[in-house]
């Protein structure tokens, strides 16, 4: 009973602290919730920073764990006959139960525009490469499966053949000239962003460059083939492949199977840095955060000495009065650390920050929970920290001389 | 058996590059439940530090004090601060009420450090004794808002809402003008008595340790039993004038 009544009677006396001194305790607390917003914040920043940075890497690399197949002969500059390789692939694909498979060929052709013809760098793939290498486009869409069986090949173009071509919209079905062998008409069905403003680039179905007759082979130009695999099974998956490509085309061919993702070589988290990086500022911007708090803490222990000599004359321990400035202090940086969390997806997770992160990246990260928890526990600590010092002071402090101070 | 009693209690502190101060020197008193003891001084006759150490804020430096039968040096920390909130009740010279909390929030403030049915009943012993001071009709207001006379009663009010067994007037006067101060002090007197608690007033106005049963006068540390008289505009003691 008694513990009961002295816990219930400390929430009470620290409410109460609390009520009266609402001046001093709102200032101290726009300081955590500032503080547990802004680690929220970085955290969800940082979330933001590196999924972007991710999706950068994937989008030249691949999406961990991306093995990269070549079969070629021993001059390295011809591959097995066209329909024997694919269906060697198709069925690598289906006995690994690989989901997303795409072959690649980076190769050249010529681009007929109204500004005159252009050399253009070719992207031929299969349609599962835009999802595993990100690709977006400005405007418009990736090519499908649903291309394949159209006459006039699908393709995207960069925002420097598109500036060529007059910059049409997609919408209205613009048209490029592919120079192959034989001129043939393409779709532009997307606009992707340009890397540089006069480098021209396209990227169309594997199938539908193979169809223009274009000369790759005789240039040397080599497909590969990739494969979007588990990473904890990449190694093995790299080792069976070379297993079973060389027992299909016998020990004549060379089989290379390469793993280019931004991950590979990586033993641990390639992101790391970046993430000791963010942690470490929201580290800082709480410990500013915690310094402000026991600043306003001690001096407010100073201004209240008299008053818990008084408490003391009325029978209060040390215990109680310890307990009660803890307690004080560890509410009022709780309910600041809701705040600052409440302030957080306030400022995260509306339309315009929204729209602004969606730009960013294709994957926008999920509000950082994690981080949100993180600040409240640690605000709370930080809390009975700051309050463990006044407290400390409020106990020493003898009745007597409390009383009269 | 006495409430209180002191046996050759001393003080002493002390200094840095100096001789230690003995601020009391050998105290005896004894204080039945229901007495009246008023303790007369001049400024830094130890009279403050005596009260301290009656009312458990203090230790002696040597010398045993015995509160309701049980010696000091046998109540640990925690337990005297237990009995100092149920039987002993304070009342200062500056008041110290709470600032920024309500006179009812000051005269509950003991009760929090109470159990079972006082602290549970807070509120409603508190508006009570209130009432029984005179100010049951101004709970809510802040003592920045009362007189020094009515703020002296909000003292009395929470210094008397535990019910203790002694209670310590520091100059509960001190404060006050003439008129208001000889209410007061007939307010405490009457409210003590009625509860049976026993009365220490320490204070150097004779008027004032008058309305005591019995006297004594503290003069560089030393306690001897002292007779009063009271004088319109002339304070004086036995044995010399204050």
């Amino acid at each position: 009973m008694r513990a009961l009544t002295g816990l219930i009677g400390a929430i009470v006396e620290a409410w109460s602290e609390v009520r009266v001194h609402r001046t001093r305790v709102l200032l101290s607390l726009i300081g955590v919730a500032v503080a547990v917003a802004a680690i929220t914040g970085v955290v969800a920043v940082g979330g933001v920073l590196e999924q972007s940075q991710i999706e950068n890497q994937e989008r030249y690399g691949g999406r961990p764990a991306l093995l990269s197949t070549n079969i070629v002969d021993s001059s390295g500059m011809r591959t097995p006959d066209t329909g024997t390789m694919d269906a060697a692939l198709t069925r690598l694909a289906d006995r690994y139960d690989i989901r997303y498979h795409s072959r690649v060929l980076q190769d050249q052709l010529s681009l007929v525009t109204p500004q005159g013809v252009v050399q253009s760098n070719v992207l031929a793939v299969d349609p599962d490469y835009a999802t595993m290498h990100r690709l977006r486009t400005m405007s418009g869409r990736m090519p499908g499966a649903a291309d394949e069986s159209h006459l006039a090949p699908s393709v995207v173009i960069d925002s420097s053949t598109w500036k060529l071509l007059g910059s049409p919209p997609v919408t209205g079905h613009p048209t490029v000239t592919l120079q192959g062998e034989q001129p043939v008409t393409a779709v532009v069905v997307g606009v992707q962003r340009s890397d540089c403003d006069q480098c021209y680039s396209i990227t169309m179905l594997y199938d539908q460059f193979r169809r223009l007759n274009a000369p790759t082979e005789s240039q040397g130009v080599v497909p590969s083939w990739e494969a979007w695999v588990p990473p904890a099974q990449a190694q093995a998956l790299s080792t069976r492949f070379t297993a079973d490509l060389t027992a299909e085309f016998g020990s004549g061919w060379s089989i290379q199977v390469n793993r280019n993702d931004y991950a590979a070589g990586f033993d641990g988290d390639p992101l790391l840095p970046l993430k000791i990086g963010v942690g470490g500022i929201a580290g800082l911007v709480l410990l500013l955060g915690a310094l402000g708090l026991l600043n306003i803490s001690l001096v407010t222990v100073r201004y209240r000495i008299r008053e818990i000599g008084i408490r003391r004359s009325f029978g209060a321990t040390a215990g109680r009065v310890f307990f009660s400035v803890m307690m004080e202090s560890v509410v009022a940086t709780l309910v600041a650390g809701v705040v600052g969390v409440a302030l957080a997806i306030i400022a995260l997770k509306n339309p315009i920050t929204d729209g602004i992160v969606g730009q960013a990246v294709q994957d926008v990260p999920p509000f950082p929970v994690s981080a949100a928890i993180l600040g409240l526990v640690v605000s709370t600590a930080v809390g009975a920290l700051a309050g463990l010092l006044p407290a400390l002071v409020a106990v020493r402090v003898k009745p007597i001389d409390a009383i009269r101070y | 058996m006495p409430l209180l009693a002191l046996e050759g209690v001393t003080r002493t502190v002390e200094l840095p590059d100096a001789e230690p101060l003995r601020i009391l020197r050998g105290v005896d008193l004894e204080v039945e439940v229901g007495d009246h003891v008023s303790i007369v001084g001049r400024s830094g006759s130890g009279k403050s530090t005596l009260l301290n150490i009656l009312g458990l804020l203090d230790e002696p430096t040597s010398g045993r004090l015995v509160f309701d039968g049980v010696p000091l040096e046998r109540m640990r920390s925690h337990e005297r601060d237990r009995r100092r909130g149920r039987d002993v009740g304070f009342i200062f010279q500056q008041f110290n009420l709470l600032a920024g909390r309500s006179i009812h929030d000051n005269v509950m403030t003991p009760l929090l450090y109470a159990t079972g049915r006082d602290f549970w009943r807070r509120s409603a012993v508190a508006a009570d004794m209130l009432a029984r001071v005179g100010l049951g009709d101004r709970l809510d207001a802040l003592p920045s808002q009362l007189s020094g006379g009515e703020q002296q009663r909000v003292a009395i009010a929470r210094a008397l809402v535990r019910g203790p067994r002694l209670i310590l007037a520091d100059e509960p006067t001190g404060a006050l003008d003439v008129d208001t101060g000889a209410s007061v002090m007939a307010l405490l007197d009457q409210v003590a008595e009625a509860s049976g608690a026993a009365l220490i007033t320490i204070t150097h106005d004779v008027n004032v340790a008058s309305l005591a049963r019995r006297h004594y006068r503290l003069d560089a540390g030393v306690l001897t039993p002292t007779t009063v008289s009271p004088t319109a505009g002339l304070s004086t003691v036995a044995g010399g004038s204050l």
